[in-house]
Order: structure tokens, then sequence, then C-alpha cells
């Protein structure tokens, strides 16, 4: 590391644009020499995961919910990100001097590629990284702290539908005395929800959550266990019937959806099955902001879904349709009620 | 209290109220009155009658004398400042005085002893908060089936509760000694001790070696080696060494220590170190087993994973293997792929599923795969290999079980395009993605492997142009219940349509998207093994999902390489 060379743009807006446009067309070796080229240039891997790979992330996400880059496309990109992470890691060795840290996403959240971000920043870090993947189930990530014993589980969620799951994941984890550290926006802005579901900390991105772990960690142990606070069942009886009532929830609403919104005559096999899934989505997200208590999950999920259905071109009166057909069968509901009509007068 | 005859005892009484003698039944019962009681008069404080039990708490107190002067400092602050209660503690007596006014001229002030009551609410708040450090030790200790955690939820515990600092040693393993300790702020170390240097710790080699405890007061604390606790911590002035009793030996032992001159371990200390020691100790040698099962387990389990894929040239290959929900992370279905060997030059892959899951399956599977390996040494075709597999399974299964799978032998051929020789034994036939975005099944047929004698195999060969790509799965995927009702198979209807929208996507994609899916489809809760296996012809780079190509020079990687950066990236 002795010979100067220029610095490298690397906040220079052309270097991601060119970056997005690599991984974009699935240019997995071309994304790797970039960012190799970087990395000898002088540049810490740390910022080209953080300044470099996960901006450009955010940008898939975004193309693809304005409907610019499909699924395939947007698949495909998220894939050379993660090869070129694991160029990064190939090329980057650490000395683990730190404890040892287990990172999972919650069962059902397969969003991985932040949690993978994660374990290559605690890696530089100098901790001893176990990534267990995308959608860890329960079971597997108890087993994992049984047999590793580590210093810590960093649990990432982006889909606050998954909440429910993130619990129960977190109240195991801590019974077994594991601290938890929560990330990623499905536990709400500012990670209001994980202090409810339990967690000892929440970061928002990974370098928060590197700072967070590097200094006075673990957390003093708290000597009441989650599993014998009365807090340790979120959600009440509304939370339970949502759940079990799901798919008559949405038989009726498909069966009713054409009278109150005629197009539906018309739907084919498929937009019968997209929207069957819609409708569940609904369901789901009504479920979760019913079990952590907030409204703001419910809103926001029909604010959003507003975005990315209107840049395809499917009218605002489908989704409103939708939500009428889920809020006109829920009797004795009055907290979900709530929720629908505060979602349908916006 | 004093041997000395409290004023006043055995005499005669002197006329408390002159105008009016008490009658002497009255005077009898105030003597009698086990509350200490002082009649005072009003304008001078005088003690004009004090009980037998106001004599005995408060010695040389008398008719007569002046409040202000008794010999209880407390009573007489009381006095001075006009109060009406008071609460004197010294030297562990423990006295409550609270004062009545009777008439305008006169008081009393009613006194009890508290002291024993104080020592039982000590003594009990002490068992309290024994029992509450037992029942936390409990808690925390069985919350972990980890050596390492539970060693440290130990010296946690046993400096929150027993002392200044502590050190767990486990039995010596190939002559080292692990060991965890904990001092006050530092955070808990660990480490590793030659055998040889546990002799230097008084009463160590004994506690580790089974022995009863030592008692704290024959270990001499001055002893303790430089290494133990470090300097920081000071002079230790108490040492206690108890053993962790474990299953049938030791699972290690317990060292605390207390600092300054003047410490000890009084006997009640080392039972409840004892106490606890035994709960560590049960915990320590509980998740001792557990790692050798975890061990002998990984052992197994590393046979039975499906294999890390190799990355062969001028094809992809991508595995996909899910477990049904169960802790240990093997079933039923497998994959496995073989290179080439010796003169052939096909690389040959596998894909089934064996009925049933867990263990059982498991074992089976790992026969099914090593009998494949070894048919692949002697160059069998998939069609053979089905054959001969199915008369093996039928000369050695003890009971009835079968297996479906699809065998496939990969060859490159010319412009980058893949040619599959696919056989099947009663497994679903894999399917092909073409690079229009049309879905075909893959036209072979045969029968379930280890049930009949004869077998029908109708194998096929199927061609991949780049871009194109086979995918081999098992019905756990296509029966995967759940959807709107929840009761819903995902069908092969659902996968096809999947699989035709992963056009263009890289073989590790589809099969993740795919995967995704499905999950997304039951809700998480998968019931059946999961397996798939995908082969792709790579598209000719540089591939372009947007249709047009983009130009592979950089500026920013020609600047980021900028002379001899280049030599280095490549070395």
């Amino acid at each position: 590391m002795t010979a100067p060379t220029q610095p490298l743009p690397l906040h220079d807006p052309r270097l991601a644009e060119h970056y997005l446009s690599l991984i974009g067309d699935g240019d997995e070796r071309g994304a790797s020499e970039l960012a190799v080229a970087l990395l000898d240039g002088g540049t810490p891997a740390q910022r080209i995961i953080v300044d470099l790979i996960g901006p450009s992330q955010a940008r898939v996400g975004e193309l693809w919910a304005a409907n610019e880059w499909s699924v395939a496309r947007e698949h495909s990109a998220t894939a050379v990100n993660e090869r070129v992470l694991a160029v990064l890691a190939a090329r980057t060795t650490i000395r683990p001097s730190r404890g040892r840290i287990t990172l999972a996403c919650v069962d059902g959240e397969w969003h991985g590629l932040p949690a993978r971000m994660l374990a290559e920043l605690l890696r530089l870090d100098g901790w001893r990284v176990d990534f267990l993947g995308a959608s860890v189930p329960g079971r597997h990530l108890i087993t994992h702290l049984h047999q590793t014993g580590p210093d810590a589980v960093a649990l990432s969620c982006m889909i606050p539908t998954r909440l429910p799951r993130a619990h129960a994941a977190i109240t195991a984890c801590r019974a077994a005395g594991v601290p938890v550290i929560a990330g990623g926006r499905g536990f709400g802005p500012g990670g209001r929800y994980a202090e409810r579901l339990g967690a000892d900390a929440w970061a928002a991105a990974g370098e928060e959550a590197v700072t967070r772990l590097a200094d006075g960690w673990p957390p003093p142990y708290v000597s009441d266990v989650p599993f014998l606070d009365s807090d340790s069942f979120l959600g009440d009886e509304e939370y339970t019937h949502l759940v079990r009532s799901r798919p008559q929830l949405i038989a009726t609403a498909m069966s009713r959806l054409p009278a109150t919104y005629p197009v539906a005559h018309h739907y084919d096999h498929g937009q019968l099955e997209a929207t069957a899934e819609d409708l569940g989505h609904i369901a789901d997200f009504l479920a979760a902001a019913l079990y952590v208590g907030e409204e703001q999950i419910f809103t926001d999920f029909v604010e959003w879904t507003e975005g990315v259905l209107a840049v395809r071109g499917v009218p605002e009166a489908a989704l409103r349709a939708g939500l009428r057909l889920i809020r006109d069968q829920l009797i004795d509901f009055p907290a979900a009620i709530a929720m629908l009509d505060a979602a349908l007068a916006r | 209290m004093t041997a000395r005859t409290p004023a006043g005892a055995g005499e005669p009484l002197a006329p408390m109220v002159t105008d009016s003698p008490a009658p002497d039944l009255l005077r009898a019962a105030f003597e009698a009155a086990t509350e200490a009681m002082l009649l005072c008069a009003a304008a001078d404080h005088t003690v004009l009658l004090a009980n037998a039990e106001a004599r005995r708490l408060v010695p040389g107190l008398g008719i007569g004398h002046d409040l202000a002067a008794a010999p209880l400092p407390a009573l007489t602050r009381a006095a001075a400042e006009n109060a009406d209660s008071f609460r004197y503690e010294h030297e562990g007596r423990c006295v409550y005085g609270m004062r009545r006014r009777l008439d305008d001229d006169h008081y009393a002030w009613f006194l009890r002893d508290h002291t024993e009551e104080s020592e039982r609410a000590a003594a009990l708040e002490i068992e309290r908060s024994r029992t509450a450090f037992l029942a936390e030790a409990g808690r925390r200790l069985s919350a972990s089936l980890h050596v390492r955690r539970c060693t440290r939820t130990t010296v946690e515990l046993a400096v929150a509760h027993l002392a200044d600092a502590a050190v767990v040693v486990l039995p010596a393993n190939r002559r080292q000694s692990a060991w965890v300790r904990l001092v006050p702020d530092r955070a808990a170390e660990e480490g590793m001790l030659r055998e040889s240097r546990l002799t230097d710790v008084p009463g160590l080699v004994e506690a580790l070696g089974g022995f009863p405890p030592i008692p704290s007061r024959w270990l001499d604390a001055s002893h303790v080696p430089d290494w133990l606790f470090p300097a920081e911590l000071g002079p230790i002035g108490a040492l206690l060494v108890t053993p962790l009793p474990g299953n049938a030996e030791p699972a290690g032992a317990l060292i605390l220590a207390r600092r300054g001159p003047d410490a000890s371990f009084a006997p009640e200390d080392e039972l409840l170190a004892r106490v606890f020691a035994a709960r560590a100790g049960a915990a320590i040698s509980a998740a001792m087993l557990y790692r050798e099962q975890v061990d002998t387990t990984a052992v197994l389990q590393a046979d039975l994973l499906p294999p890390a894929l190799p990355e062969p040239d001028g094809f992809e290959l991508t595995g996909s293997y899910q477990a049904a929900r169960e802790a240990l992370r093997i079933g039923g279905d497998f994959y496995d792929v073989f290179g080439p060997a010796g003169d052939s030059t096909d690389t040959v892959i596998a894909l089934g599923d064996v009925c049933g899951t867990g263990p059982e399956a498991a074992v089976l599977t790992g026969k099914v795969r090593q009998t494949l390996r070894a048919l692949r040494l002697v160059h069998a075709g998939p069609e053979a290999m089905l054959r001969v597999l199915n008369e093996a399974l039928l000369q050695s299964s003890r009971q009835h079980r079968f297996v479906t799978m699809v065998i496939g032998s990969i060859n490159r051929i010319d412009h980058g395009r893949v040619r599959l020789e696919l056989a099947t034994g009663g497994h679903p036939a894999p399917l092909v993605l073409r690079n229009d975005g049309t879905v075909e099944e893959v036209p072979t047929s045969g029968t379930l492997i280890g049930v009949m004698r004869r077998t029908v195999v109708h194998p096929a060969t199927v061609e991949l142009a780049p871009g194109e790509l086979c995918l081999l799965y098992s019905d756990g995927l296509t029966e995967a219940r759940g959807g709107p009702a929840g009761t819903e198979q995902y069908g092969e209807h659902r996968l096809r349509q999947a699989l035709a929208d992963c056009r263009g996507m890289p073989g590790v994609v589809a099969v993740e998207r795919i995967r995704q899916l499905v999950s997304d489809w039951v809700h998480g809760g998968n019931k059946d093994d999961i397996a798939m296996l995908a082969v792709r012809a790579p598209a000719r780079a540089p591939l372009s999902l947007r249709g047009g190509g983009v130009p592979n020079t950089s500026p920013f990687l020609a600047a980021a390489r900028g002379g001899d950066r280049r030599t280095r990236a490549r070395s």
C-alpha cells in the first residue's frame, strides 16, 4: 500500500451509475472487477460495501417499485451484489479479535442482502460471524445458538409481516441467554417495534450495528427473563382470530369482488391469483399491525402498495375495493376496523 | 445487658400521684405488663413510675429521674425535643419508643425491644436474597446448552453474589485446562492453562480430582499464584475452591476470591457456594454432553448434507435443499454431483427422494449416494445406474423403503450448448426453461426404485442453448400446501409459471426465486423436504437483461487500476 494512487471517486454519482448498470446487466465479472479495483486502489472494503453496494441495492428496490426493472432483473442484480460481497470477502482476511456473532434473517424474510452486508462489515470489524442466510426457521436458529454459543444474535427483518415470527425468535434467543440486536426497516421507524418485541438493541443499518456492537456489548443482563413477562405475547384475540380466519376472509372477499369491482369479472386465472395474493398481503399486514399494536404498519403498507400499483396501471379503486371487502367481513374487530378505516380515509 | 440490678427493682414504689394513690391491684398490673412503660410528670419530665420491663430495657433509670438524663440517648433527645416517638439502634439493639398523653399533667412512654425481630427480619432478608440468587442461577444456567456460555454465566453469577472475583477451571483435556475469569470492571476473560500449573492454586487439584471441598480457612490466600488474578484486584484475603459436580466426575472447579486483609468466607457463604456450584456443575456437564452429541451428529451430518457443488466449465450448477421443519437439517431428499472420472468426461447429477424423512431416511440416502458414486466409477449411464440401484436396494433393504430419482449425464457440446441425458425412476420429470420463455417437461419416465424386480426406464436427451435451464426438483416443491386457502398444493402449473418468469436469470437466482415463492406460498411452514438442482448453459457474456449490450470498458475501472496496481491485483 505504498504506491500513491489518485483518490478514487467513490462518491462520484457517475461511478454509482456505472456500477448500477453493471449489476443491472447481471455483469458479475464487471461489477467484481470494479470493486476489486477500488479495493486495490486503497478504498477500504467497508466503504465499498456501505457507499457503493448498499446504495446500489436501494436503487434496485426503487427501480423495481417504479416498474422500471423486472423482477428477473432485480433478482439478478441482487445476486451480483452478493457475488461482489463474496469477492471482497475473499480478498480481505481479518483475524477475529472480538467475539462470535450469529446473523440471520427472520423466518420468511428473503431479503438477505442487508444481513449479508452486515455480516461482512462485522467480519471486517473483527467479529467471528456465522451467517445463516435468508429465512432461517426459529428452531434452526436456536439449535445453532446452543451449538456455537455466540455473544450476540443479529436478526434482520425488512418486512413487518414477519414481526410475529421475529418476536418468537427474539424471545427464544433471550431465553437461551443470548442478547439480540435487531436490524432492518421491518422493525419500524427508529426501530420502534424492536424494543417492544424484546430486542436488546436496534440498528438502522450495517455501520450503526457495527458501532453498537463494538462498545458495551453484551448489554447488562436483565433478570426479568422475557418468557416470564406478561408481554411475551403481544397482540390479542383480534390478532389470533384474524390469522385463523385468513383463508375464509380471502375466499369470501374473492367471491364478492366482482360485485363491488366489476372489472374483476374479466380477470384471467393469473390476475385472480395475483388478487388473492394481494388480499393475503392486506390480511398479513393487518395482522402484523394488530400484533404490534401499531396502526402505522398498516397505513404505511397501504400507501406503499398504492404507489407500486399506480405505476403498474392498477387503479386505486382496486385496492380500496379489497380493503372494503376485508373490512366488511370483520365483526367484533374494533382495532382492525379502525386501522382499515384509517387507511380508507387517506 | 448489664448484670446490675435495675434501679427500683424490688423496692416499694413511691406514690406516683400524691393526692390519689393507685390501688395496689392496678399497680401490680402495671408492673406485670410485657411492654415497657414509663409514667412521667409533664411539668418537669421526671419519671414517676417505671415497670419491670422498662427497668430491664433501660437499666439505670429509676423513679424520680429526669428523662433528660435517662441512660438511653434517644429517649433523652426525644424528651428534649418534646417528640412523640423515637427509634434507637445501637450495637445490635433496637428499641422503639412512643409517647401518649394521659392527662394534662401526665404522659407515658411505651418502649418496645425490637432487637430480635430486627435480627429475624435481617436473617429472612438474607435467606430471601439467597433463594432469589439460587432461583436466578437455576434459570440462567438452564438457558444455554453451550459449555462456554454456561461457564461464563457461572462466573457472572458468582461475582454478582458470592465473591469479588471468580474463575471457573474445566478439567484438563490433552494436558490443557480451559478457564474463564471475571473480575470487577473487566469483561469476562478466557484462556487455556497447562495442566501442570493447576497445582499452583491451593485446593484446585483436589477440587478437580473429585475430593470434598476444602474449607476456605484451610486455604492460604497468600499462596495464590500471580497469574490467577490481575494485579489490579489487590491482595486476596480469602480463597474458596469448590468442585463443580458433574456426571460421576467433576465438571470443573469454581475459584472464588475476596479481596482485602480482613476478607473471609463464613460457613454459610461456603454452604451457599456449594449449593450454587452443584447447579452450575449440572448445567456445565449437561452442556458437555450436548457438545459430545453435537460433535457426533455433525460428523454423521456432514456426509448426509448436500455436497458443495463444483463449478464446471461450460455450465452452471445450482442446488438448493430445504429440510422439513426439524432441528436436524437432514431428511429424505438429496442431490449429488459426480465430476468427470477417469476417461468419462461427463458430469453426472442425481436428485432423489427417499420415502420418509428424518434420520432413517437420511441413512438410506447416504447408501444410495454411495452406490451411485461407485456406479459412476464403472462408467454406468443414467439408465444402468437406476437398474443396478434397484437391484441393490431390493437385496439390502430390510424394510420396504423405496426411492424416486432422476439421474442425468451432462456434456458440453459445441457453441456453448449443453447436452443432458436424463433418466427417471418414478420421479417428477425435470423441466426445461427455453430462451423464449416456454417451459417443457423432459419426456422421460420410469418406475420407482427399490420396489419391483423389473424396472422400466425411458431415458431422454435434451439440449440447452446458452441461457436455457433444466430444473430437477423433488415433489416437496409441487406438493407444498399453502396459498390463500392454506391447504392448496403449489402444483406443477404454478411451478411452470414461476420458472417461465425466471427467463434470463442465472441459475442461482432462478433457484432462489422459486424457493422464495414456495416459502411464501406455504407461509414458511414447509412440512416436507424440498430439493432442487438446476443445470444452465450460461448466456454469452455480457448478458443483458434489458436487451442492449453495455460497454465493457469503464473509465472508473481504468482509473482505479492505474499503473502497477494492475499486476498487484492479478497476482
